[in-house]
């Protein structure tokens, strides 16, 4: 078995991933990348529209793009990238982390190092998960597996669409199948707005046409062999319609009802994890409740920027490598989610340092005001033109908003919007 | 084997558990035997959506014949894992009862086992039973416990023993669906709807839903299969509610209720429902009958969560009569019926096997032992089992061990290489035959990966994948 | 009386107010950058489409850089240079299904220069070897 000794690994090679490494090289410590797939780049090379790398090159760029731009920063570094290869276990329990990496390449490799960074992303909700029931016929795809159909392998999974779920995925996915070729029938969400971005309303189901099914719900798959309907329902005033449930004939159902962190290797690592953003609680430093293993990008909570999934990566990788060289937080306060706030990640700050935040909101409003308050002392005052779920908030606290935590007993951070 | 011949000494129609097994004791002697059925793959009908439960021998009275081969069947399984390599586990059955007059049924159940010859069945008072079982009900208050009722993964013991019937010179032949018979001297003409002929002297109709088709095909006798379906709920392996033992309920008259089921592969199954529908093909779930599991289910084990689902599915019990219908039919020459086969099918399937050789030899087939028949099918290492080094060592030989295309269930190329190998191409049969698909992820990680492995291994075009066979394709076009 | 849209610019979305002024200009409001004001301007005018789409490569597969396993890539991803008439889409998206480009290709290669004289090119976006 091969044996490799580095500072630190970097599981998943996506934009995360690869942020975070370069931070660690550049604070001149040994790192591997180990990602499952056959190319770095992770989710952004099946992303090929554009939208990706406002903030980050201030240039609207496609998926495949931005992760081009990313992967060729490793060049000239000493990043090792392993990629086709699979961590299938973590023992992160001593001072030296020991990862087995199976990989087509090399077999079985084991890498052993002093820090973890967990970049592993996101999986997508399946039928199972929200219990269509129905019959189970070729022709339900989750859709980013249809996105990986299409825009990789070449393949058209189905010509007559349904989609459920007003998730980006499923928008996007909307104007893609529509662009080559197929009828997109309608978009079905459960909520009484959509949970995409407003711009791929717009760009997605505006111009195409497409309905927008607020408030009904997907109550039956029908087709033997291969999908032939779905039946929806609606929901008025918090009821379910059952006597006004209609079908929607297709041959195709894809699912975009939303995205869990994968944290299987993380479980098994021992890392805790918050029930809210159902990734790793994590510090100031984005340490997981594990020594010497950090979080971010999606594996950490959902995003829906990867330039914010870059930038909090960087962080993640400055953190390592400063807890490489023995610095720890000297205060910390406890992050809490107030009114209408869905969580924080990460779950504590630095009171002697600066602190990025982020957040989501529960509710959709226009001119909301966001709040922060330390040990019920608001310090922090925002207003906000529009929020929605779906947007993620960036909220920076520094030293002089956290100053009353200091010396305080178990200080409480809280963030709310009203 | 007449190599290029379409004659044979029996042909075994349904490759269900039945006929799987029926088969592979065949295979045993010097005989000419064909294994068809009608889908894509083996193990396609009831034989895959089922409980994947060995029962205990304590829930039918021995006056039915169905008991009697229930506990001969359910003795056979570690000899049959010995020599099959399929996943079986005698965890032990629990029968919990909630209410005082629920423990009368009790006894009766205890002393119908006792009758009945089932080793070890206990009688057990509330501290008994939630030591033999934690995640039960604190409210239990007692029980029955049979140590010797167990878990199965039943496709791949069909897999197996269709493996093992082929190894020992049985041919299968899928995509088989019988339409017509007829009889000339002392041999049966077998036709298939894409004009196949199979010419056997005895014939085994084992075709569970469809036997009483197969039955007017051959001019024997009219009965009507009536399916009731069953829906389950799968729960994630990592879910709090996973007991240690197969719970069931007190049984109704109609059925044995809706169970708590720990899999051999670690995740959770609850159900079946019971409920008779008009439609052979009709395997939908509802969304009523689905709500009854989870509150069936909470009832037994109040940590059963639905943020744990993870899938559900149907299956279809063949019904026709009380107890099995297995015997020589009196209408038709050379022919054996075994229908209305529902539980405890499963269990008492390796029994079958016996019962119906043993009609066979006195209907007069010969039986002459075969000196090379081999009853064992070779271990196939799983990734998920082994050790990093273990898996190593195997990639030395063969890289495709440590090339992982599933990784919610841990499968490697090589396996989904050697399912295909098997005769395993549609993705339900690599589904069943490896478990990849079956994961947290339900496929949305490795479909495309196991798409381009059929493709390559096989040569099929991508418009001849196929989720179970058919009209159930999977792409539409290529770009 | 003010329009209502939504910028798509960038995925903020900024909702923004256009006000119709009496010399034809528009006032708009809501926007978060510049371009919010440009975007309403050509929204309500001439309406334009970044269109992103993938190419045929010749041969059938490209390889991603990583030998072995199953890294066969099928198509190459491609994209407008900048935003494209709208309602010329469907003959943008033709002319990029009719493609086939050899390898290897680099990100920005320019695979169709100024498509039909409107300045918009079509770039690859990924870079591919052959396999």
């Amino acid at each position: 078995m091969k044996d490799l000794v580095f500072d630190s690994v970097v599981i998943g090679g996506g934009a995360a991933g690869m942020a975070a490494a370069l931070e660690l090289d550049r604070a001149g410590f040994s790192c591997a990348i180990v990602e499952r797939e056959e190319a770095l780049g992770g989710i952004l090379t099946q992303c090929i529209h554009n939208g990706f790398g406002l903030i980050e090159f201030n240039e609207e760029l496609s998926g495949p793009e931005f992760a081009e731009r990313i992967e060729e920063r490793l060049a000239g570094t000493r990043i090792t990238s392993f990629t086709g290869a699979t961590v299938m276990e973590l023992d992160a329990s001593g001072d030296i982390k020991t990862l087995y990496c199976y990989t087509g390449a090399h077999g079985v490799m084991r890498l052993s190092a002093r820090a973890v960074v967990l970049a592993m992303g996101c999986r997508e909700r399946n039928r199972g998960n929200i219990r269509i029931p129905g019959d189970r016929p070729a022709g339900v795809y989750t859709a980013g597996l249809a996105q990986r159909l299409v825009n990789i392998e070449g393949f058209v999974p189905g010509k007559d669409v349904v989609i459920i779920g007003s998730g980006d995925i499923g928008l996007i996915m909307a104007r893609r199948m529509s662009w080559i070729g197929c009828k997109v029938h309608a978009v079905v969400e459960i909520l009484p707005y959509p949970s995409g971005l407003t711009r791929n309303i717009v760009q997605c189901l505006h111009d195409f046409g497409i309905p927008l099914y607020l408030s009904h719900l997907t109550t039956n798959i029908v087709g033997r062999e291969r999908v032939e309907g779905v039946e929806i329902t609606p929901i008025e005033n918090g009821a379910t319609r059952f006597d006004k449930a209609f079908t929607i004939p297709c041959d195709t159902v894809l699912l975009s009802v939303g995205l869990v962190p994968e944290n299987e290797l993380s479980k098994m690592a021992g890392v805790e994890l918050n029930p809210m953003t159902n990734g790793p609680v994590a510090d100031s430093m984005l340490m997981t409740s594990v020594p010497g293993v950090f979080a971010c990008g999606n594996v950490l909570h959902v995003h829906d920027l990867v330039d914010y999934v870059v930038e909090e990566a960087r962080r993640a990788g400055a953190h390592a490598a400063r807890w490489l060289k023995g610095e720890r937080p000297k205060a910390e306060a406890r992050v809490k989610a107030g009114p209408n706030v869905r969580y924080c990640a990460p779950s504590r700050v630095d009171l002697h340092a600066a602190n990025k935040l982020y957040m989501r909101t529960l509710i959709v409003k226009n001119d909301a005001t966001l709040e922060v308050k330390v040990n019920n002392r608001v310090v922090k005052s925002v207003k906000k033109n529009h929020i929605q779920p779906s947007e993620m908030i960036a909220v920076e606290l520094g030293p002089k908003d956290l100053e009353f935590a200091v010396g305080a007993p178990d200080p409480v951070v809280e963030l709310s919007i009203s | 084997m007449k190599t290029g011949s379409n004659r044979y000494d029996v042909c075994v129609i349904g490759a269900g558990v039945c006929g799987a097994n029926i088969a592979r004791r065949l295979s045993a002697y010097e005989l000419d035997v064909a294994l068809v059925d009608k889908e894509a793959d083996v193990s396609f009908g009831t034989s895959k959506a089922n409980s994947g439960i060995v029962h205990g021998g304590f829930h039918h009275n021995k006056k039915y014949l169905k008991a009697r081969l229930e506990l001969q069947g359910m003795m056979m399984f570690d000899r049959l894992q010995q020599e099959l390599d399929f996943p079986f586990k005698r965890c032990g059955i629990v029968v919990a009862a909630l209410h005082e007059d629920e423990m009368r049924a009790i006894e009766q159940l205890y002393m119908q086992g006792v009758d009945n010859g089932v080793i070890g069945i206990e009688m057990c008072s509330r501290e008994r039973i939630l030591e033999l079982e934690p995640k039960l009900n604190p409210d239990t208050l007692g029980g029955l416990w049979v140590p010797g009722g167990g878990i199965v993964e039943p496709y791949r013991f069909v897999f197996a023993l269709v493996e093992s019937a082929r190894k020992n010179g049985v041919e299968i032949m899928t995509g088989f669906k019988v339409e017509h018979a007829a009889r000339a001297g002392d041999e049966w003409t077998v036709r298939a709807a894409d004009g196949r002929v199979v010419k056997a002297r005895y014939v085994v109709n084992a075709a569970g839903l469809y036997a009483d088709e197969v039955s007017r095909a051959f001019g024997a006798e009219e009965f009507e299969i009536k399916p009731r379906k069953g829906e389950y709920y799968l729960l994630d392996r990592l879910t709090k509610a996973k007991p240690e033992r197969v719970i069931f309920p007190v049984p109704t008259s109609v059925s044995k209720g809706m169970l708590v089921i720990p899999t051999v592969e670690g995740t959770v199954l609850i159900g079946p429902t019971a409920e008779a529908v008009d439609d052979k093909a009709d395997l939908a779930t509802t969304r009523e009958q689905l709500e009854k599991i989870l509150s069936s289910a909470r009832a037994m084990v109040p940590s059963v969560s639905e943020y744990d689902v993870i899938t559900s599915f149907a299956g279809l019990r063949p019904t026709l009569e009380e107890d099995f219908y297995i015997e020589p039919s009196a209408k038709a020459p050379a022919l054996i019926q075994v229908a209305g086969i529902q539980s405890p099918g499963l269990t008492a399937s390796p029994a079958i096997g016996e019962y119906v050789k043993d009609l066979l030899k006195k209907e007069g087939l010969r039986l002459s032992e075969k000196p090379d028949y081999d009853p064992f099918v070779g271990k196939r290492p799983h990734v998920k089992d082994l050790t990093p080094f273990e898996v190593d060592k195997l990639a030395q030989a063969d890289p495709a061990y440590a090339n992982m295309i599933c990784r919610c269930e841990k499968v490697s190329e090589a396996e989904i290489v050697q399912a295909i190998r098997a005769g395993h191409t549609t993705l339900d049969g690599i589904k069943y035959f490896t478990r990849a698909q079956m994961g947290r992820c339900q496929g949305g990680f490795c479909t495309y990966k196991i798409i381009k492995v059929i493709m390559r291994e096989t040569g099929l075009s991508w418009d001849e994948i196929t989720k179970n066979g058919d009209g159930s394709r999977i792409l539409k076009d290529a770009l | 009386m003010s329009e209502e849209l939504i910028c798509i610019t960038c995925p903020l979305g900024c909702h923004l107010s256009v006000d119709r002024q009496s010399d034809g200009g528009l006032a708009v409001t809501g926007n978060r950058c510049p371009r919010g004001v440009k975007y309403a301007n050509e929204e309500l005018l001439a309406p334009r489409r970044v269109v992103s789409a993938t190419a045929a490569v010749e041969g059938g597969a490209a390889c991603s850089g990583n030998p072995g396993g199953l890294c066969a890539v099928s198509r190459l991803p491609v994209r407008s240079s900048a935003a494209y008439p709208k309602q010329g889409v469907p003959e943008l998206l033709e002319a990029i299904y009719a493609l086939r480009v050899s390898l290897p290709v680099s990100r920005g290669d320019v695979l169709i220069k100024d498509f039909k004289g409107s300045g918009v090119d079509v770039i690859a976006t990924r870079t591919l070897k052959k396999a």
